[in-house]
């Protein structure tokens, strides 16, 4: 662990990643005591004021409002929430059932692995995006179905990450070692081949947790995900495109965070890729 | 080689044959009656019923996949719900948007893309090399909708140089010959039009290109690193060819073979990722309307869109794989 750390620390960028991460998850956390308003409140009179330091700003609203008066700040903030709701459920949905179906066609080979990556390889054969929308054209716009969407559209990716990291380890001295033992599949399989897979997968669903934020905020963007007065900062984007010349900083702070989340989520995998497997930079 | 062809368009059958069942399905996965969707809850009983009738809802779901799949295979997509005009040539009418604009923005990620990588790979960590390489992260992090919209705001709206959305300006008119308006106009020795359908085109055409050239860049620079420790260059450089010779003539021509691959499935992908910079940009082709239909719950449309946007892709890459194999000795030979 020590030597990951001092590895991990090497790489400046993935350390910067790592500051963002935190600062997100702070924010996320804390969003109650940080943000100065509440991200629903309403203010009319000061709608579309500018951010505090241009001309006719006020202190109170830091980065300025939008046109209903709310506190860009405070809904920028409060948005932290949304998009690691959306990552980690999203993630965590791929994850659990990427890694079923690339755990079984692994281990099991032949007829279940043929059918399983059929399956993946039809899923992968359209792109993320649409096949998102296509979800949420089924299901109905709303950040939940954004969710689910994107949390499908991920699995393909995992269950091929999972299969190629399995079947590396399946012929492996120590796996045999505890078939002989008489551990039964499911042991095997997650149990002592998994922990030591486990490093590709880590990897992915770092990168994953970056594309999963970034898709949403794209569902959001179209009027596909969250729906008002969700603080969510694809929607907020979407709102802003009709202000474009009267109040661009509606544009410039949430896409920002966007933005400013996806880097940190990348930068972070590429680091942990670097450490953990520098032989999978190559690939 | 013949076996690897043939192989590969074998196993390109079934994954199209998903996706026509996943798309037919989407109508009948949809929670409600589709029809009841289409018409709005208030309908009356007997639209509903008609409608049911005329899109075969009646019918056992394999009669529905028979007829459907007999309909496109015959090129016949079905009605718009909206505008009931046939889907295929309002997708013919659009194509041509998104066509354009794709490759406007792949010829842009090709070369600026090729360019920050070859120099990144010469002159390797050096301040060129880390500013493109960040850069190259950045622009994978980068929202294409964020990016358009900042496009627009410094370069249209902020100094006045370029249009802000659509494709052409409205007093121009040129005749459709081909649909992308910079050949149209060109065919019509309209250099104005032209001149106004470049200004319309170039902002969605950097946004949309960005992701795209900072993977080329990041790929072009790993590739041109692996083969610049080649023996053969060792050789070129003993030989006494020139810095320029060396990397131009020996390194670049190996190195650039998976980069073309890499471009040619992102191709396939610009048509997807044309979605959002089209909503951007009030541009108005395919990825807009896609959007447009799933607004107004119109399955005929989202489903004919989703299917030939995605049967473009995997024919893209099935494509590039073939081709790939063709100049890849270690494939052909396979």
């Amino acid at each position: 662990m020590r030597d990951f750390i001092k590895q991990y620390k090497k790489n400046k960028s993935a350390v910067l990643g790592f500051f963002i991460v935190v600062l997100l998850i702070f924010m996320a956390i804390f969003a109650p005591w940080i943000a100065p308003h509440l991200p629903a409140d309403q203010d009319l009179v000061h709608r579309l004021t500018p951010p505090m330091w241009e001309e006719g700003g006020l202190h109170q609203f830091f980065l300025g409002t939008d046109d209903f008066g709310r506190d860009l700040f405070s809904r920028i903030i409060y948005g932290a929430r949304i998009s690691l709701m959306v990552g980690a459920i999203s993630v965590g949905m791929s994850l659990s059932f990427g890694l079923t179906m690339g755990m079984l066609a692994a281990y099991f080979g032949g007829k279940v692995d043929l059918f399983i990556m059929r399956i993946v390889d039809i899923m992968l054969s359209i792109p993320a995006i649409l096949l998102a929308i296509v979800v949420v054209s089924i299901l109905g716009p709303s950040l939940t179905n954004a969710m689910i969407a994107i949390g499908i559209v991920g699995i393909p990716t995992y269950a091929r990450v999972v299969r190629a990291s399995v079947l590396t380890e399946r012929e492996k001295e120590y796996v045999i070692a505890s078939r002989i033992n008489g551990s039964s599949n499911m042991r095997l399989m997650f149990k002592v081949i998994l922990p030591n897979a486990a490093t590709p997968i880590i990897v992915q669903s770092t990168m994953g947790f970056a594309s999963a934020v970034l898709e949403a905020a794209g569902l959001s963007f179209l009027g596909l995900g969250a729906q008002p007065p969700t603080p969510e900062w694809g929607a907020m984007l979407s709102d802003s495109l009709q202000f474009i010349t009267t109040a661009p900083w509606m544009i410039f702070y949430p896409g920002l965070a966007i933005f400013l989340t996806v880097l940190g989520f990348n930068l972070m995998g590429d680091g942990l890729m670097d450490v953990l497997d520098p032989k999978l930079k190559d690939k | 080689m013949f076996s690897y062809i043939l192989k590969r368009l074998i196993w390109t059958i079934p994954t199209l044959i998903g996706v026509t069942i996943m798309v037919f399905s989407m109508v009948h996965l949809a929670p409600g009656d589709p029809a009841v969707a289409m018409l709005g809850e208030k309908a009356n009983p007997q639209s509903v019923k008609e409608l049911r009738e005329q899109m075969g809802l009646d019918k056992p779901l394999y009669t529905q996949y028979y007829i459907y799949m007999k309909n496109v295979l015959h090129g016949d997509f079905g009605r718009s719900a909206n505008s009931y005009e046939p889907v295929w040539s309002e997708f013919s009418d659009r194509f041509p948007a998104t066509l354009e604009l794709a490759s406007m923005a792949m010829i842009i990620a090709t070369i600026l893309g090729v360019l920050a990588g070859i120099i990144s790979a010469i002159k390797r960590y050096s301040i060129f090399d880390y500013t493109s390489m960040f850069g190259a992260l950045a622009g994978v992090s980068m929202p294409v909708f964020w990016l358009g919209l900042l496009l627009i705001y410094f370069f249209s709206v902020k100094l006045g140089w370029l249009p802000v959305s659509g494709r052409l300006g409205y007093e121009f008119d040129i005749e459709h010959v081909t649909g992308l308006y910079l050949i149209d106009s060109l065919i019509a020795h309209d250099y104005e039009a032209f001149w106004d359908a470049f200004k319309h085109l170039i902002l969605p055409a950097i946004a949309l290109g960005t992701i795209p050239m900072a993977i080329i860049a990041r790929m072009t620079r790993s590739s041109m690193i692996e083969v610049m420790k080649e023996e053969y260059i060792k050789t070129a450089r003993a030989k006494g060819c020139s810095r320029f010779q060396v990397v131009a003539i020996h390194a670049l021509r190996n190195a650039l073979m998976p980069v073309v691959t890499i471009i040619g499935l992102m191709l396939g992908s610009l048509f997807a990722g044309s979605i959002l910079t089209e909503t951007t940009f009030s541009w108005p082709g395919i990825g807009k309307w896609l959007v447009n239909a799933v607004y107004q719950r119109d399955f005929p449309v989202i489903q004919s869109a989703t299917l030939i946007i995605a049967s473009m892709f995997i024919l893209i890459n099935l494509v590039v794989d073939l081709l790939y194999a063709v100049i890849n000795p270690k494939i052909r030979l396979r």
